[in-house]
């Protein structure tokens, strides 16, 4: 048997591996989806069921008493913002949650850091892998809304990769919570205090507009709330500049918490 | 050519010196045991040499890289066998083993034949498809020296590697560890365990409040600082108390183990020996006299 490690050069310094490398990423990757196998089923449940339940309850219940929002039938506004509620389950709570475990609990972290990885790899490895889920849980409450009457559209196949792209943004956002906080109990404030004041001024349920001028300027600088527009443009028509200005604040977002993630966890396993 | 090469290091956490200066050298194809009590540094040593964590002064080299620099080249050279289990505990013991195939970069091709070696190694063929939380507490210990073998490495560090197991369980992880090093693997082991160093090390260091006070063979450490006999007399409290003033009063050393006195090289000084049980002197005796500490 041989391996791929590269041998160290006797007669002067060993080179370096370098940053962001394809075999420790696949490495940390694969350690995921082997232990996807055995949770798949609760997970898959727990993030796709609660949004549905949103979306059947808003849909329904208010789409009884509302025809339509925005010029569209209230079933399918919900349809599609519920799209960004989705990702945020799928991402920011494991990605807390699962984040503490391993390297509180489990000390899974320390393991995969005294191979040939480092924190950013292993940081950014796991933000994929929670954003690629979030990318296909994203899209179950849209399907569900295809089912009440959404229409099919071209624009619906960049629903994944924009749930992917926001997923990947609080995937960093959850491991940078993570490293800063050292309890489950702590995560309360964070969901109390963040989490659900962004969800509920995101634009899922009714337009920001209806909200007080203040609150529409906050809605700005919230990325679920320009999740839930891409997603709506995408679904019933692009717009343009607009929703490149939306793509630009989430690929912003997914940048800065990936660096706070990898800076939060360096801080936490290297001492 | 070594192994492993400290110079001078020294890691605080705080206020706290961990590791004050220590120097520590680990030649290729040997075991070396570090042995220290509880808080002697052991643990942050073999941190720092995973860079996990990250001196504050002197030098270290592992494999012929510069640390923290190179050290993710060292990694991939090296395996770890931690003190606190980190295994996958809902994934079988061959997807652990799988999944660190990937981590180390086995090549494809190899990643087959790499886990049958380390099932094998660690005679955990039979249990390959069983999960970890179904395996007892020596089968978690041998997987996580089979992870740690699953690439070859030329290095091994293991930190306590049998500490909680019952006896019967160490001494086959003793023989696992010993036939490593039959096959020329270097280790570099960590333990509190007095008769682990002595039956597994070529070399012992002796740690104390982060620094090494002894280094060498065992036979050598002991014959050096404790002689060949020591001389061990049971009793009260007051009976131990005259022992150590007579002995000390013949230029004669003794220590304390728990209920009774050794008296170290018995025949060396120039008094009278008390009676007592002779036996040979041990490496903890020689822990004990440098260190002024128990090991527990």
């Amino acid at each position: 048997m041989t391996t791929a490690a590269p041998t160290a050069d006797r007669t002067g310094a060993a080179p370096h591996l370098g940053r962001l490398e394809r075999p420790a990423l696949a490495g940390v990757l694969v350690r995921e989806l082997i232990n996807f196998r055995s949770y798949w089923k609760s997970t898959t449940f727990s993030s796709t069921v609660e949004p549905t339940i949103y979306l059947l309850a808003f849909g329904l219940g208010f789409g009884s008493l509302v025809s339509t929002v925005g010029g569209y039938p209230y079933v399918e506004f919900v349809g599609t913002g519920t799209v960004a509620t989705a990702v945020l389950f799928a991402s920011a709570f494991p990605a807390m949650f699962g984040t503490l475990v391993k390297y509180q609990y489990q000390r899974t972290y320390d393991a995969i850091l005294a191979a040939p990885v480092d924190t950013e790899e292993l940081v950014t490895a796991e933000a994929v892998f929670i954003a690629v889920r979030a990318g296909i849980y994203g899209c179950v409450p849209m399907l569900v809304a295809m089912l009440f009457g959404l229409e099919p559209s071209w624009g619906m196949f960049a629903v994944p990769f924009i749930a992917a792209l926001a997923g990947f943004g609080w995937a960093g956002f959850g491991i940078t919570i993570a490293s800063l906080l050292k309890s489950f109990e702590n995560f309360s404030y964070v969901i109390s205090a963040v989490l659900t004041p962004l969800f509920l001024v995101a634009g899922t349920f009714f337009p920001i507009d209806q909200l007080p001028e203040w609150a529409q300027v906050l809605a700005q600088f919230n990325p679920l709330y320009h999740c839930v527009q891409l997603v709506r443009d995408a679904v019933f028509g692009w717009a343009g500049w607009v929703d490149l200005g939306h793509a630009a604040v989430l690929v912003g977002f997914g940048l800065l918490t990936w660096r706070l993630a990898v800076w939060g966890m360096a801080r936490k396993l290297i001492t | 050519m070594l192994a492993i090469r400290m110079r001078g290091v020294v890691k605080r956490y705080g206020a706290i010196t961990a590791v004050a200066g220590l120097d520590l050298e680990v030649p290729e194809g040997t075991c070396v045991g570090l042995l220290g009590p509880n808080g002697a540094g052991k643990s942050t040593t073999m941190k720092m040499l995973t860079a996990q964590a990250i001196a504050d002064e002197g030098e270290l080299e592992v494999l012929g890289c510069r640390l923290p620099g190179e050290s993710k080249h060292a990694r991939a050279q090296l395996g770890v066998v931690p003190q606190l289990d980190n295994l996958d505990i809902r994934l079988t013991v061959e997807h652990n083993l799988l999944v660190f195939t990937h981590l180390y970069r086995v090549p494809r091709g190899d990643r087959k034949a790499a886990i049958e070696r380390a099932l094998r190694l660690a005679n955990l063929t039979e249990r390959r498809d069983a999960l970890v939380e179904e395996l007892s507490g020596g089968m978690r210990r041998r997987l996580l020296i089979a992870r740690a073998l699953v690439h070859r490495p030329r290095l091994v560090l293991m930190d306590e590697p049998t500490v909680g197991l019952d006896p019967q369980v160490r001494q086959g992880l003793w023989a696992l560890i010993d036939g490593l090093r039959a096959d020329g693997v270097t280790i570099l082991m960590s333990t509190h365990y007095i008769e682990e160093a002595e039956r597994l090390a070529d070399s012992v260091t002796i740690m104390a409040e982060g620094r090494a006070v002894a280094v060498g063979p065992p036979s050598e450490l002991i014959r050096t600082h404790a002689g060949r006999e020591a001389v061990e007399v049971y009793g009260p409290p007051p009976v131990l108390h005259e022992v150590e003033a007579a002995s000390a009063a013949a230029g004669l050393r003794t220590r304390r183990t728990g209920t009774s006195v050794a008296v170290l090289s018995p025949n060396g000084g120039n008094g009278d020996v008390p009676d007592g049980h002779r036996r040979p002197a041990n490496l903890e005796d020689v822990f004990v006299l440098l260190t002024g500490e128990e090991i527990t």
